[in-house]
């Protein structure tokens, strides 16, 4: 059993790890604008079609 | 690159904004526009090689309106750019416009494409659902001015406001909100994981794991405690301070016992806690409030007087103009009034002559003509040409702005808070205090943990999360469904307003009828093609709106006039290939035609050469569905019409509406109001449907105020909602769709009500386990979210809303 002791000091450390990039993600704005960015990476780079 | 509309197919359509071709033909490349703007934006576009804006999307154009460029020379004023500016540092800048323009792929495209057609431009971006694009520009190569102009060329006029609200607020609310979900998410996972050695038993071997695992689960409730709770503690404070016991003090009541009874049986070691149903609890709290906080950014419900008002305006000082910010206009100041533009403050005419359009204010479109010192209220428009005027009362003085105020004084906050959720709340806290107290009270005497244990138990099961849950799920359905459908509204607290609606007065012009069509029919003698062109042209001189109807229907080639005259509220005259037309009243241009019969239309009459021809009539065209509306909500509704226009609609409204339908002309809009307020005094909820123009202060007093607007992207007036001209006719279905939502809500009370029964029954006897809570919250927390949102979307099918 000692061994779950282990196991769930490294799970926490990970979900830690998770937690920090969630509020990074957040915090750099990626969720202020969640429609845009969908629409953004459907264009082409180099389009030019006369 | 799809096909492109050709001149053979029989419907012609511009190829660059989609909108059929009418009269004189704009060709360029073997396509076809609409006018020479659309023309020229598709030519800056193809110099550039931007023509995959036309790919990407068919027919992405905005018809952009005629620019003088002169109209923005005020955005070289270092304090206006200092206000519009997001940030500046002498070489760069960058600022956020707000474009409602923006509509599909092909603008995100090409406004972020920018830097091709102005080389100034380091960056921009496209925030799509809030309408707004943020640029980033070289002040040594561009300027504010150029953008806004460049903008404006190519069809997207950015909206400029100086009071802009802090948009950048309402980001980092939300932004913390998220900020909260995330940890409370995080320690409601985790501490699940500490929690289950102690659920599952440990053996007496590893009895040494126990106190690491509370600990770790105290550490974790911490944050919960402190962070994401924080909201829930201040709300209920502010609600008993105010004397309201508000939903949010027996959820607070809930937390502060979860987390004083979990510190005080890790510390005693005496047993688990509740970290991991109280975690879980703030997490499902916490999500449905981002489901509730969904608001549509790029619409303004609270707009004032000044968003009407331009920004600037061009002041006349020893023959010198210039434009300066219209807060520093002066008592004494002569002001230049071009055509089209808002008067800004109350003046006297100095020179020119004056014709005001004061349908903002009143509602009534004919201008009214003002000669060489006489005043002019603020809030009017120019029609026709410049005029000076002197400002006799500074703009935070005038008529106008002192009528909005009485508005703003006059009525009384609307609150968020959900009544339903408070008035239960209310009840709900006081029953759930009296039993528990009454189990301490019996418990007391025989074993005091006991007492402790059941008291506690009780106020933590019976913390009304199911309450806290459903509403705002169901509610922030609701809202998307009906934004989905063009309705837009202010917050969800409006769709209970909506379900308890008994009396609708609606507005006329442009409310139940159709902004700005008309049907125009000729009756009279045929005209040959010249005297049709002829008539169009002479309309087209005129800029009343009777005249652009008329225009709109001869549409063609236009043809010289000579001798243009214009009589206000008699007609117009003019030479057109040597022929003398008349047009207007029957005094002016109907001699000899036969009386008037009913007065339920416009008539204008026309004489060519002395000779009447015949004359045009004009209606409004009301809205389609109106009819079905009425019928179905008549059993539960009453209906009024206030108009600001005069009483020859009276006998065909009567035959609309059902009979007892009372019928109000020639209303101002303090008239409106006013009556709205009788209604109230009745005992009356009022549902005000209107345009959101002369009827902004009814819009306000009524219970709730729904504007109506054509183009709900491009203006938003003052009210609690906003719908889509062409949604008008699913009125009916969102009011009965707003009270099977509060159905929904109120059956899923009754799901949540079984739960607590099984809880508190375990609680009476202050047997309780953490594994029990744990268990019973998360489940009926899990429940009530799937039932609330599966309803509302079966719901919505059946009524054709999804």
């Amino acid at each position: 059993m000692a061994v779950i002791a282990l196991l769930i000091g490294f799970s926490f450390i990970i979900a830690v790890g998770f937690l920090a990039a969630f509020l990074w993600a957040v915090k750099s704005g990626q969720y202020d604008d969640k429609y845009t960015p969908s629409v953004r990476m459907l264009f082409d780079d180099n389009d030019t079609i006369k | 690159m799809e096909k492109s509309p050709t001149l053979s197919e029989s419907k012609l359509i511009c190829f660059h904004c989609g909108d059929t071709v009418r009269g004189e033909r704009v060709e360029q490349d073997g396509k076809l526009f609409c006018c020479s703007g659309c023309k020229i934006v598709y030519e800056i576009l193809q110099q550039n090689n931007l023509c995959n804006y036309y790919a990407l999307q068919q027919t992405p154009g905005i018809s952009p309106s005629t620019i003088e460029v002169s109209r923005f020379s005020f955005l070289d004023d270092e304090k206006i750019q200092q206000q519009l500016l997001d940030f500046t540092d002498g070489k760069t800048a960058s600022v956020t416009f707000s474009l409602p323009a923006i509509h599909c792929s092909s603008c995100i495209w090409l406004l972020e494409q920018l830097y091709r057609l102005d080389s100034g431009v380091i960056q921009s971006r496209v925030d799509y659902l809030k309408k707004q694009v943020f640029i980033r520009f070289d002040l040594s190569k561009s300027s504010l001015k150029n953008i806004v102009v460049l903008l404006s060329t190519v069809g997207y006029e950015p909206e400029l406001q100086l009071d802009a609200v802090d948009k950048k607020l309402e980001s980092e609310k939300t932004r913390s909100l998220y900020y909260k979900i995330g940890v409370a998410a995080f320690c409601f996972g985790n501490s699940m994981l500490f929690s289950f050695p102690e659920y599952l038993g440990v053996d007496a071997t590893e009895s040494f794991l126990r106190p690491i695992f509370s600990y770790l689960n105290l550490l974790l409730a911490i944050p919960v405690f402190f962070y994401c709770s924080a909201d829930y503690f201040v709300s209920a404070y502010g609600g008993l301070q105010k004397k309201i016991v508000n939903i949010d003090v027996p959820i607070a009541l809930g937390i502060i016992l979860l987390f004083g009874r979990s510190v005080y049986e890790i510390l005693t070691q005496t047993g688990p806690g509740f970290v991991d149903s109280m975690s879980g609890l703030l997490m499902f709290l916490l999500l449905g409030r981002v489901f509730q906080s969904k608001t549509y950014d790029r619409l303004n419900f609270e707009r004032n007087y000044k968003s009407y008002f331009p920004l600037s305006i061009t002041v006349k000082k020893n023959g010198v103009e210039t434009t300066v910010p219209i807060s520093s206009l002066k008592r004494g100041d002569r002001i230049i009034i071009r055509n089209n533009e808002i008067i800004p403050a109350d003046g006297m005419v100095l020179r020119g002559n004056a014709a005001i359009d004061y349908s903002f204010v009143t509602g009534e479109s004919t201008p009214i003509e003002k000669v060489l010192g006489e005043m002019i209220y603020a809030g009017g428009k120019q029609a026709g040409g410049m005029i000076e005027l002197e400002v006799t009362k500074e703009v935070s003085q005038s008529y106008l702005t002192q009528l909005w105020n009485n508005f703003n004084n006059s009525i009384r906050e609307k609150g968020e808070l959900s009544e339903l959720s408070n008035s239960i709340s209310k009840y709900f806290t006081f029953v759930v205090l009296v039993v528990s107290l009454g189990v301490l009270l019996y418990w007391l005497p025989k074993d005091s943990t006991t007492a402790i244990n059941a008291f506690t138990g009780i106020l933590i099961v019976a913390c009304p999360c199911a309450l806290a849950i459903s509403i705002p799920f169901t509610l922030g359905m609701t809202l998307r469904i009906f934004g989905r459908n063009n309705f837009y509204i202010k917050n969800t607290s409006v769709i209970e307003t909506l379900s308890k609606i008994d009396t609708i007065v609606f507005d006329k012009t442009g409310t139940i009828t159709h902004a700005q069509q008309a049907s125009v029919e000729y009756i009279g003698t045929e005209l040959t093609d010249e005297e049709r062109l002829g008539t169009f042209s002479l309309a087209k001189n005129s800029i009343h709106p009777v005249s652009k109807m008329i225009a709109d229907h001869c549409k063609g080639e236009q043809i010289t006039v000579e001798n243009f005259s214009e009589q206000i509220s008699k007609g117009i005259s003019g030479t057109i290939n040597s022929k003398i037309y008349r047009l207007g009243s029957q005094g002016f241009a109907g001699h000899g035609i036969l009386p008037k019969g009913t007065v339920n239309e416009t008539r204008t009459y026309l004489s060519i050469n002395g000779e009447v021809k015949g004359y045009f009539s004009i209606k409004n065209i009301y809205r389609d569905g109106l009819d079905a509306i009425l019928l179905s909500l008549k059993k539960k509704v009453q209906f009024s019409v206030v108009s600001g226009d005069n009483e020859s609609e009276r006998v065909r409204l009567q035959s609309i509406f059902p009979k007892g339908t009372d019928l109000q002309f020639n209303q101002t809009p303090i008239d409106k109001l006013n009556y709205v307020k009788s209604l109230q005094s009745q005992g009356k909820k009022v549902l005000m449907i209107g345009d959101g123009l002369n009827d902004a202060g009814a819009l306000l007093q009524s219970n709730l105020g729904i504007a109506v607007s054509e183009n709900v992207s491009q203006f938003s007036p003052s009210s609690d909602a906003i719908i889509g001209g062409d949604s008008f006719r699913k009125i009916a279905e969102f009011i009965q769709f707003a009270s099977l939502s509060m159905k929904i809500i109120i059956s899923s009370f009754a799901f949540a009500f079984i739960y607590n029964l099984f809880g508190i029954y375990f609680a009476l006897q202050g047997e309780l386990t953490p594994i029990m809570a744990a268990i019973l919250m998360p489940a009926s927390s899990i429940t009530i979210v799937f039932f609330t949102t599966i309803s509302t979307q079966l719901f919505a099918k059946k009524r054709g809303l999804l």
